[in-house]
């Protein structure tokens, strides 16, 4: 049969276009709240800057159908084994936004309690800086995200196991700037 | 300055301290007969208990007669009908510090005094649990102690070429 | 010979929970001793002098029959990193135990690093639903070691705030308990209202959350050009729109069934507890720190305290409900009597000199720097100072040693307190009211672990 004679239109393209199409339009992302952070993590969900603009509202409590993990606050020694067992019982892919100065360096509290950045334990794509990074920094560390998947991989396994560290990264993702970002207030 | 309950243990030393609080500055047998004398005598509640690590300033003034310590437990108790606090400040021992759990007497001290176990090792004797309550359970050491390092780690970047 | 089915029901090993924190969790009911065994069970009162009898806790049920399930620390409806390990008897709870450290974070230590300036950044990461309050205990704490008098004006902008931030504190109870009891549209309602008041902490401040605006001497910046106007607006639309709230849950029948006469607590047992804030109030004690040992200048407004009756959950969400609406009236209040004048103390040995002067004197960049390096010298001592946060009394214990850094800073956290009433509050409730439970002591995980 020859495409001519469909009854319908259609559209042509690559599978990989179309999967990290997919993806990056319905990234769920995982209730993982820990401090501070975690409040303006749920602001974001809230009215005001509506996450589900980005199909990403469905905050999921089960890690076995969450995509991403938004470690939101400060990681304490004792929490650590737990975070990494949520972490590996999501399904793949999945990646991890590290929100905030504590996750991503231990930020203020550099002292015996806090694991100094959370990327010891799980793989870190994106950092979101800020005490508390507000709203905005969240959606914009979000949507660098939705770039990153979109120019991604849809393949690549991660290491899983062994610390990561920047320079394991075989093919370094350069940072584009995504054409549809804007920060501001949306007030 | 008020006077302390009739059946309170003879010898206690109390002073003024700012505020308007009361201290008091029992021995470790006194500790907890003192306690019970003021709670019968009307202070409901226990606020906070904490501990104290004066290993680096063991010069502190105290009122005449009372032997300083390393360990100190500080115990604030309010009494809601006379809206008045009073600050209890034990010697708890210096090698092995210890004194004697409040929890027959306020069962709200419970958490409070574990956690006082847990960051400075105090013992609290007849206390129903004594285990770890913020560290994991696998840990050494007691982190508020003044010889326990606050654990920094050198802050390193990444990416930053080595020294040149 | 024996029956064959017993021998199976020997042979069984009972369900042992390996856990991590060992020891911390909850054991097995043999294996717990007596005291401990009253607590899990929230045996709060017993006659002075009797130990507890565990034998006198009916359980009805063999050891076997029941199980010991785990909640927590990543679970939607803990609020936070909270894992509360629980003993089921089908669907009902025998005994419960909260453990805690999930998020311990050193605050106290890292508080005996840092200087009495760049001490308020630290405790405002504790409650950070509250942030004022816990600067503010802080502040207060300090400024009566230094013995400094803060100008009226800073009193007021103090009152203002903290009153601001216990509407939006109370707001994301609103809605956390809206979500735990199913009602997504309180959720979306408490964080939209909520957004007001942030839009204004951060044009006072600069930041959303842990405002480090209180500051010892004063507050960090003066009100915004119009605040009078802001707050105004927040004032009446949050007036408004408590009463929608009220039309959304108090009268819900779903609502009402969920919080009416579920796990109450009588007075005795709150203060044995040690309890305070809202979850002593719903017992029917009037104490309020704001109007029993006033502070700043509690004693010039007009408030309300208000109380509940029979301890329940329905009466700790009245009384939040209730407190939002005092509050707002204590915010007019200041409005129309905000003081002119400084906004922090003129003492040159705690306040930097004004920013337009560092470019011009040379004196007045050493005494900025100095400050901001080296920091306030105070005087030897110690105090506790105590104020009403929206969980209750938060007191800031702080020994100083006559240096620029505190000897020793110890937080007295109300969540950490008032998380010892869970227990007795879950004790023969359903498992669904648990989480209510959870959800009206609002604990707060920053606080309660530090
Ligand atoms: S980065 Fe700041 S806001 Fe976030 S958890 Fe750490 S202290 Fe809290």
């Amino acid at each position: 049969m020859a495409l001519e004679d469909l009854q319908h239109n259609f559209l042509t393209g690559r599978i990989e276009d179309l999967v990290r199409w997919a993806r990056r339009a319905s990234v769920w992302p995982a209730t993982f709240g820990l401090a501070c952070c975690a409040i303006e993590m749920m602001a974001a969900g809230g009215a005001d800057f509506d996450l589900a603009r980005y199909g990403m509202e469905v905050f999921r409590n089960s890690p076995r159908q969450a995509d991403l993990m938004i470690v939101a606050g400060r990681v304490s020694q004792k929490m650590a084994p737990v975070l990494r067992q949520v972490y590996d019982q999501m399904m793949e892919p999945k990646w991890v936004i590290s929100m905030g100065v504590c996750a991503s360096t231990g930020g203020l509290f550099n002292n015996y309690a806090i694991v100094q950045g959370v990327d010891q334990i799980v793989p870190v794509d994106v950092y979101a800086p800020g005490c508390p990074p507000s709203p905005e920094t969240l959606m914009h560390a979000i949507l660098t995200l939705h770039e990153q998947i979109r120019t991604g991989e849809i393949l690549k396994r991660r290491s899983s196991g062994e610390p990561t560290h920047l320079d394991h990264q075989e093919s370094p993702w350069t940072p584009e700037v995504p054409v549809a970002v804007r920060l501001g207030t949306p007030k | 300055m008020i006077e302390l309950p009739a059946n309170a243990p003879a010898g206690v030393i109390t002073a003024d301290v700012l505020k308007s609080d009361i201290g008091c500055f029992p021995t470790r047998e006194q500790y907890f007969g003192l306690v019970s004398a003021l709670k019968a005598d009307g202070f409901e509640l226990c606020a906070d208990v904490c501990g104290v690590d004066y290993l680096e300033y063991a010069e502190r003034s105290l009122p005449e007669g009372v032997l300083p310590t390393r360990f100190e437990v500080v115990v604030n108790l309010l009494s809601m009908s006379r809206r008045q606090r009073v600050r209890i400040r034990v010697q708890a021992g210096t090698e092995s510090p210890a004194v004697d759990s409040l929890f027959t007497l306020y069962p709200g001290s419970e958490a409070m005094e574990r956690e006082a176990f847990d960051m400075f090792g105090i013992i609290f004797n007849g206390h129903p649990d004594l285990t770890r309550i913020l560290m994991p359970e696998d840990w050494e050491g007691h982190p508020l102690r003044k010889d326990y390092g606050a654990g920094r780690v050198p802050v390193q970047f990444k990416e930053a070429p080595g020294p040149r | 010979m024996s029956d064959p089915t017993v021998r199976a029901a020997e042979r069984l090993e009972p369900l042992v929970v390996e856990t991590s924190e060992g020891a911390q969790g909850l054991q097995r009911r043999e294996a717990t001793p007596a005291g401990e065994l009253s607590r899990e069970v929230g045996s709060v009162l017993r006659v002075d002098g009797h130990a507890f009898d565990p034998s006198s806790i009916d359980y009805e049920r063999r050891d076997d029959e029941t199980m010991i399930i785990n909640m927590g620390p990543s679970h939607p409806s803990t609020h936070g990193v909270l894992r509360i390990m629980l003993e089921l008897d089908g669907e009902f709870v025998l005994r419960a135990k909260p453990v805690i450290g999930y998020l311990h974070t050193g605050m106290e230590k890292t508080g005996e690093e840092l200087s009495y300036v760049q001490g308020a950044t630290n405790v405002t990461r504790m409650d950070y639903l509250s942030p004022v309050t816990n600067e503010l205990s802080y502040s207060l704490a300090v400024e009566s070691l230094l013995g400094i008098e803060v100008p009226e004006r800073a009193t007021w902008i103090r009152m203002m705030m903290s009153e601001l931030n216990r509407i939006s504190s109370h707001l994301v109870w609103m809605a956390t308990n809206g979500m735990d009891l199913g009602s997504t549209s309180m959720m979306i309602y408490g964080f939209r209202e909520r957004e007001l008041i942030l839009a204004f902490f951060e044009k006072t401040a600069g930041l959303r959350l842990n405002l480090n605006y209180v500051r010892p001497g004063g507050v960090a910046a003066d009100l915004p050009d119009g605040w009078e106007d802001d707050v105004t607006v927040i004032c009446d639309t949050i007036d408004e729109r408590t009463y929608e709230y009220d039309q959304l849950l108090t009268g819900q029948p779903i609502f009402r069934e969920r919080m009416v006469g579920v796990a109450p607590i009588t007075a005795e047992e709150a203060l044995a507890l040690s309890v305070t804030g809202p979850l002593l109030r719903s017992t029917g004690v009037p104490w309020d720190l704001r109007r029993t040992m006033p502070y700043l200048a509690y004693d010039q407004v007009d408030f309300d305290v208000i109380v509940g009756t029979y301890g329940d959950n329905f009466d700790r969400y009245a009384i939040r409900l209730n407190e939002m609406r005092e509050s707002i009236r204590i915010i007019r209040q200041c409005i129309e009597m905000m003081p002119r004048g400084d906004y922090r103390s003129q003492d040159p040995k705690v306040t930097p000199p004004p920013r337009a002067r560092i470019g011009e004197s040379m004196e007045a960049l050493i005494h900025h720097f100095k400050l901001f390096t080296e920091g306030f010298h105070v005087p030897q001592g110690e105090v506790y100072s105590a104020i009403e946060s929206p969980r209750g009394e938060i007191g800031c214990y702080l020994v100083s040693d006559g240096g620029p850094k505190p000897y020793r800073i110890h937080v007295r956290a109300p969540s950490f307190v008032n998380l010892q009433a869970v227990p007795l509050l879950m004790r023969g409730g359903s498992m669904s009211d648990a989480i209510t439970v959870i959800s009206t002591v609002d604990p707060i995980m920053g606080e309660v672990d530090r």
